[in-house]
């Protein structure tokens, strides 16, 4: 793990990159890097992230801002600019139940080629996929997810990069952590090490690539 | 009463002490308000929580303390929270005894669309195709028509949110079940009789020769 200002970390990302943003509304989203990736027009990115938010609020802000060529999400109907922009074919849509999202992320970052989940056989979703029988019951075969970047927002962070959540914040960032190539940190107090107990840690520390220091 | 508080009324008699729930937005959310204090059920949200309670009073909210559309909400002593990977674990896994989901349409087979309307509304299915595929029992709460239109239909012309059949639904007009894969007329509401729901239901009921009136 490597401490970095916000502004080296964001620089790293180039244009075009595919990147995970944990969170869900808003909430436990890692709103400093969404905030400078703006800042340094980040633009043509592969989005991978639950929900569009809102507009001003965590990855709202990158469609405020234009920044999203392809999304991968569960719900977009919250905010109205990524509604805009699907309708008018500014960014490809690729709509996933939440369910086969965090499964296709947690088997990119767990070293699997997929999973085979029953949700959405029989359905839209099912179209140009392989259904697979297991013990007489159709599955689809729902191929892993991973990208270049992810990032990420932790309640604690210990001074090597050991993370814990808090209450809801913790949502996909966890398994995120574990799906890119890259895993950038922020976090809500840096804290010296052990002040995370071994047993309340989610995230490892090996984990994390960089952490955000404080500004 | 009002439709979605007589619908609402309902559903809360469907839950046992001791169940998982995971309400859905819209009327679902208001079954919580009518679920007697001597019973005791566990609300799942499925960002991360079990143990959902009420909306926080003024000044109280926390930022990371959130429902599935990132209102304030409360957490009951008890309560636990963990990630995404694991609150649809518990969806997909069967750990979840009942969810309770709004609708679109809801077939003569008991087959639900809830998740868009091509052209029109394409949001995303959210969770909700995980809720279906995986709930052990799947209520949907849902007015009985929409602008003079029945949403029980003899077949979905809006996409299906599942292939798997919903167990029940209940509407301001009647609860309908699916014994037998065949949509049956199980309660009406206060004040409604069987002819007014037949007259409003596109789909074809089977109607029981005593079908009782819904205790609210």
């Amino acid at each position: 793990m490597k401490a970095v200002s916000v502004e080296e970390a964001v620089a790293m990302i180039p244009p075009g990159a595919s990147v995970m943003v944990g969170g869900f509304m808003g909430v436990g989203t890692p709103e400093r890097l969404l905030d400078e990736v703006v800042r340094q027009k980040k633009t043509g990115l592969t989005l991978i992230c639950n929900d569009a938010a809102i507009p001003g609020k965590g990855v709202g802000k990158l469609f405020d801002a234009a920044l999203v060529s392809k999304l991968t999400a569960t719900h977009i109907g919250l905010n109205p600019n990524a509604q805009k922009q699907m309708l008018a074919n500014q960014i490809a849509v690729d709509l996933v139940p939440q369910g086969t999202f965090v499964e296709r992320i947690r088997a990119g970052g767990c070293g699997l080629g997929g999973v085979l989940t029953p949700t959405g056989v029989g359905t839209l979703v099912a179209d140009g996929k392989r259904q697979i029988e297991v013990d007489g019951k159709p599955f689809l075969l729902e191929t892993a997810l991973r990208a270049q970047f992810a990032l990420v927002h932790a309640f604690l962070a210990d001074y090597i990069g050991n993370l814990a959540y808090a209450l809801t914040s913790r949502n996909f960032n966890p398994v995120m952590a574990m799906a890119a190539d890259t895993v950038i940190v922020t976090a809500d107090n840096i804290v010296p090490v052990g002040v995370i107990a071994p047993d309340h840690v989610v995230t490892p520390a090996p984990l994390v690539d960089y952490l955000i220091t404080n500004g | 009463m009002e439709p979605q508080i007589v619908i609402a009324r309902r559903v809360a008699q469907e839950l046992k002490t001791g169940n998982l729930v995971n309400l859905g937005i819209g009327i679902p959310t208001l079954v919580a308000n009518y679920v007697p204090p001597d019973l005791k059920v566990f609300f799942q949200s499925e960002n991360g929580l079990i143990g959902t309670g009420p909306i926080p009073e003024q000044g109280m909210a926390h930022p990371t303390l959130t429902d599935a559309g990132g209102r304030p909400i409360s957490a009951l002593p008890g309560a636990c929270v963990f990630d995404s990977a694991m609150s649809f674990g518990l969806i997909r896994g069967g750990h979840v005894d009942v969810t309770v989901l709004g609708g679109l349409q809801v077939d003569a087979h008991g087959l639900l669309a809830n998740w868009m309307i091509p052209g029109k509304m394409v949001p995303g299915m959210g969770g909700a195709m995980d809720l279906v595929s995986g709930a052990k029992r799947v209520i949907v709460a849902m007015q009985h028509a929409a602008k003079g239109k029945s949403k029980i239909v003899a077949k979905c012309s809006l996409p299906l949110t599942s292939a798997r059949p919903v167990n029940l639904v209940v509407t301001d007009m009647a609860v309908i079940g699916f014994p037998d894969g065949k949509a049956t007329l199980l309660e009406t509401a206060p004040g409604v009789s069987v002819g007014e729901v037949l007259a409003v239901t596109e789909a074809e009921l089977a109607v029981p020769d005593h079908v009782p009136e819904m205790k609210l």
